[in-house]
């Protein structure tokens, strides 16, 4: 089958780039693109290793088509921090250790950067349920939370 | 003289005997003489077991010193995750 | 958050050790930056991938590989019959030791797939696709056997028989005929029979446990090349790239320096990244089609290849008096290998009654080959296994008693001079003060609402030390690079800056710790036993003093005095010899000079650390119990551990509370369902449930401190006590929420619902 032709915008920049119809945009992120920020945990969707955002919605890249970013705007880890800067969200995993192998890490904070960009005061159960489709075999989440919270809190202050 | 005590493993060596005094002033020395009192023994204690001296384990360490009351086990190798 | 209690009497007043920095790959994780190992690419690489047994047990009677090799794009196809036979010898490739020969046909099936997943070929291809279209051309005929995967059924007499060569190890008198019982160990003391008769209370129990897996996030995977001239480079994910080199040469019958092992970057392993299973099929690739083959496996693959830890049954029978004072206790532990010898029994055994003070026991474990993945080490292997067993016993011994759980743990708890079950004697260890820890805690003395219960139970590891390299390199600008064997799994580079930069009295941020490739730094162990800070870390500090001292060396030499007129201190050298008129010597100041003062500032060492200090945590849980669904809800958690010294307080708190949530995930939702051809049913994230965020409390962690004396800061391992005691802390919080015990895990809501309408009638 012949590969088809998708432009998009990753990261702000525009994108082309030649995909197979059967290729993840995962697939295109990490082996055509050199994003390999964006891990695969399961292939699945259960993990969320592969956490981007594609138009303000989280999503796992490893679900969806590579065609189907077509004309839309996707954000990885390797977009979070601006200018030489850290973002608050990696800044604050890195204060309250909240990673210790750091495989599931850029997915979290993609997670996480989709969440408080829809609730900028979530409570910790919020958190929780929200990240749920996150895992961290590593650190019981008990840190990734409070990271969360703190960063959140620093948001809403940067933003007063 | 050291108190050497050996596992259950190490019956089959032993004819049945798993406590020993024993004069070593090293581990080294301690599995060359138990080996020439049983031979095989040397080998096997080598390959799969750990030295507890005074309660402090060595793990292939035939250099570890051995005092003359010293209680020695020999124990199962550890590993771990 | 942590408390941190009982700082270690007369140490000097540390600056970094004991603090919280950033950890120095930390811009790296957070940023995508890391390279793991599918992260890695090479030139002209191949796609390999495995074809891999659909049945638990059958014999291979043939495999018919040309179709695959006439499809295009195929670059090479591998089987049983590419592998030199490897003679059976025991390796210690670093952790729990190894038949090479097993693990040589674990890699690749020769005569006999073992368990479903069992790999039986492999291909290497221009592509993915093109790759999986070459798998379903391979023709593989098989005569499919019997298998048996529950461990009681494997032992029973009439079992289908895995090895027709096993006879039982560690009988009085060797068998006459094969099992699938590999060997029976034994511990003991004392005369339990006797003791057992003058007991006033006897409490027995049965416990249940099924295979679970590690989990680790990123799927095992590796690049490797194998060039025309024999020399072969591998980067791959693992806990030990000497591991990989070792045992990738001992599978193709190489030698170790023509294998060069570089660590990628490792997404998690928990032991379970202690032995290989790509490397040696990837090299394999490469030297048939002269390209660097890609190997990753897929979420699938992990479950039904790798990992996971027994499945087991335990029996504990404890005697006591009604003071409780535990007088006698009786240990059965029947664990599952997987296909080949080698399941954790012996450190299940060994750690069974570690905690307790008993006069006369009696422990016994069978190690049993199923036709079931081979198992991996799974942090503190083998230890919660047999702490589901003994502490739940505990804990209904404590209801039978009338007495507090933790009094009766701190009446029969093992102190400083008792013979521990296994041998030694403890010394400098802290479990009267984790008991203590708990017991004052306000998590143990606060209320529980209705359908709550609360449980405690205890863990304990040995820790290990072992064999590291660590190098400690100063640049001309007085930074240093601190240069070990050691893969960083949990943070470890930074307690290995923190201790270099303590030892030499510098900024933190002046130190670069790295971890070198197999030909760049000495031998070292994996990374497990809860032994990297600990060995590791003492290799570093002995590095560093070796630098210090030839920087005074130095600065004597600069100011032509003798080397005791000079200090080191604040990160400089200071002239002690009143008659010089000199300010300090920074190391930079020396380093700028290194030259004229003998060249380059470096040092290695390599040792074999002794005297790892063991450790012990205790823990309490409360849960709610929805009567309705039978889920179970983990509503509290606290923890405490003896830990030494906390290097790094913050990793060590994420040590206790990662080993806590996969300990809590053990025991609520995790195991492996097998059909009935012995086909694993859920082998995916989804259907195998690991703990998730919404699923657990904060779990708080209490770093109790009793300094080990044979580190140079006090340290003890960390990281795997925390899984022990938390499968039996929530079924004992459970049996307090509904009164009764549940005995069999995992403790899913089907199996809560059923023990509900039972009580209810």
């Amino acid at each position: 089958m012949s590969k088809l032709h998708v432009s998009t915008v990753v990261n702000g920049d525009p994108v082309e780039f030649l995909a197979d119809p059967a290729m993840t945009l995962l697939d295109v992120l990490r082996d055509e693109l050199n994003l390999t920020g964006s891990k695969e945990g399961c292939g699945s969707g259960d993990c969320g290793a592969c956490s981007v955002i594609v138009d303000d919605r989280l999503v796992c890249s490893c679900l969806m088509l590579a065609a189907e970013a077509e004309g839309r705007r996707v954000a990885t880890i390797e977009g979070l921090a601006q200018g030489g800067q850290l973002h608050p969200l990696q800044q604050k995993f890195l204060e309250h250790a909240a990673l210790q192998c750091g495989f599931c890490t850029p997915g979290l904070l993609m997670a996480s950067k989709a969440l408080l960009d829809v609730n900028p005061d979530p409570t910790e159960t919020e958190v929780r349920y929200w990240l749920a489709g996150n895992l961290c075999r590593c650190t019981g989440y008990d840190k990734v939370v409070r990271a969360v919270m703190d960063a959140a809190a620093e948001l809403r202050q940067e933003r007063v | 003289m050291a108190r050497v005590v050996l596992p259950w493993d190490c019956r089959q060596f032993t004819g049945g005997q798993t406590e020993f005094d024993i004069e070593a002033d090293t581990v080294r020395r301690l599995i060359s003489q138990l080996d020439a009192r049983f031979p095989g023994l040397g080998e096997f204690l080598s390959q799969k077991m750990a030295v507890a001296i005074d309660g402090e384990i060595h793990q292939d360490a035939w250099s570890s010193a051995i005092r003359p009351a010293s209680e020695v086990y020999l124990i199962p190798r550890i590993g771990g995750g | 958050m942590s408390d941190v209690l009982d700082k270690p009497a007369g140490s000097p007043a540390l600056k970094i050790v004991g603090s919280r920095p950033i950890r120095p790959d930390g811009a790296d994780k957070v940023t995508g930056r890391a390279a793991f190992g599918a992260d890695f690419n090479m030139p002209g690489q191949l796609v390999g991938r495995v074809l891999r047994s659909p049945h638990a047990h059958a014999r291979i009677v043939s495999i018919d590989t040309r179709k695959a090799r006439a499809l295009p794009g195929v670059k090479a196809v591998i089987t049983g019959a590419d592998f030199p036979d490897v003679a059976s010898e025991m390796h210690d490739g670093g952790e729990s030791a190894s038949n090479l020969r097993d693990l040589a046909m674990n890699v690749m099936a020769r005569t006999k797939a073992l368990y479903n997943g069992h790999a039986v070929a492999a291909v290497a291809a221009v592509s993915a696709a093109v790759a999986e279209a070459a798998l379903a051309l391979i023709e593989v005929t098989y005569e499919v056997l019997p298998h048996v995967i529950d461990v009681e059924a494997a032992m029973a007499p009439d079992a289908p028989v895995l090895h027709p060569h096993m006879f039982t190890e560690g009988l009085d008198a060797k068998p006459t005929t094969p099992s699938n019982i590999a060997k029976r160990n034994r511990l003991g003391r004392g005369d339990p029979d006797q003791a057992f008769a003058e007991a006033d209370v006897v409490f027995e129990g049965r416990y249940t446990t099924q295979a679970v897996h590690q989990g680790y996030i990123e799927p095992h995977a590796c690049v490797a090349s194998w060039a025309e001239d024999g020399q072969c480079e591998v980067w791959s994910s693992s806990q030990g790239q000497f591991m990989v080199r070792t045992y990738c040469a001992k599978v193709l019958g190489l030698e170790t320096s023509s294998i060069r092992v570089t660590p990628a970057e490792i997404g998690g392993g928990f032991g379970g990244k202690t032995t290989v299973y790509l490397e040696p099929l990837a090299l394999a690739l490469s030297r048939q089609s002269g390209h660097p083959v890609k190997m990753v496996m897929t979420r699938d693959e992990v479950f039904r290849a790798t990992g996971p830890t027994s499945g087991a049954v335990i029996l504990v029978k404890f005697g006591a008096r009604s003071d409780g004072t535990i007088i006698a206790a009786d240990v059965e532990l029947k664990c599952q290998a997987g296909a080949f010898a080698g399941s954790p029994v012996g450190a299940a055994s060994m750690t069974a009654l570690a905690c307790y003070d008993i006069a006369n026991f009696s422990i016994t474990g069978w190690d049993v080959v199923t036709n079931s993945p081979k198992v991996a080490a799974y942090r503190a292997p083998g230890a919660p296994i047999a702490a589901f067993g003994v502490e739940s016993a505990l804990d209904d011994l404590a209801h039978k008693l009338e007495m507090d759980p933790i009094a009766l743990r701190e009446k029969n708890a093992v102190r400083d001079g008792v013979k521990a079950a296994y041998g030694p004697k403890f010394t400098n260890i802290g479990f009267l003060e984790t008991l203590a820890a708990i017991r004052d805690s306000d998590h143990y003395s606060a209320p529980l609402g209705r359908n709550q219960g609360r449980g405690v139970a205890a863990g304990f590891w040995f820790n290990v030390g072992g064999e590291s390299t660590a190098a400690v390199h100063v640049g001309e600008d007085g930074s240093v690079a601190v240069v070990t064997g050691s893969p960083d799994i949990g943070g470890s580079r930074a307690s290995m800056a923190m201790m270099a930069a303590e030892t030499l009295e510098i900024p933190l941020d002046r130190v670069r710790p790295r971890i070198a490739d197999t030909a760049s730094i000495g031998f070292s162990m994996l990374t497990g036993g809860s032994r990297t800070t600990f060995a590791t870390g003492m290799a570093v500090v002995q590095a560093a003093e070796k630098v210090v001292a030839d920087l005074k060396r130095r600065a004597a030499l600069i100011w032509e005095v003798a080397e005791d007129q000079v200090d080191w201190a604040g990160g400089a050298a200071h002239c002690l010899d009143p008659g010089k008129d000199v300010g300090p010597l920074t190391l930079g100041d020396i380093a700028a000079k290194a030259a004229t003062t003998g060249g380059p500032i470096t040092a290695q060492v390599s040792l074999n650390a002794q005297g790892a200090g063991p450790g012990f945590g205790v823990h309490v849980c409360d849960v709610e119990v929805d009567p309705e669904t039978g889920h179970v809800t983990v509503l509290r958690y606290t923890a405490a551990q003896d830990v030494g010294k906390a290097i790094h307080p913050a990793y060590v708190e994420g040590q206790v509370q990662g080993g806590v949530a996969q300990g809590v995930g053990w025991a609520l939702n995790e195991e492996y369902i097998f059909d009935g051809e012995g086909r694993m049913e859920n082998a995916g994230f989804l259907d195998y449930r690991v703990p998730v965020a919404s699923d657990l409390p904060m779990i708080d962690a209490i770093l109790v401190e009793v300094a080990n004396p044979r580190h140079p800061f006090g340290a003890k391992g960390v990281g795997e006590v925390p899984i022990v005691p938390p499968l039996a802390a929530v079924a004992n919080a459970v049996r307090g929420a509904i009164g009764v015990r549940m005995t069999d895990l995992p403790l899913s809501p089907p199996k809560i619902r059923a023990v509900l309408d039972a009580r209810d009638g």
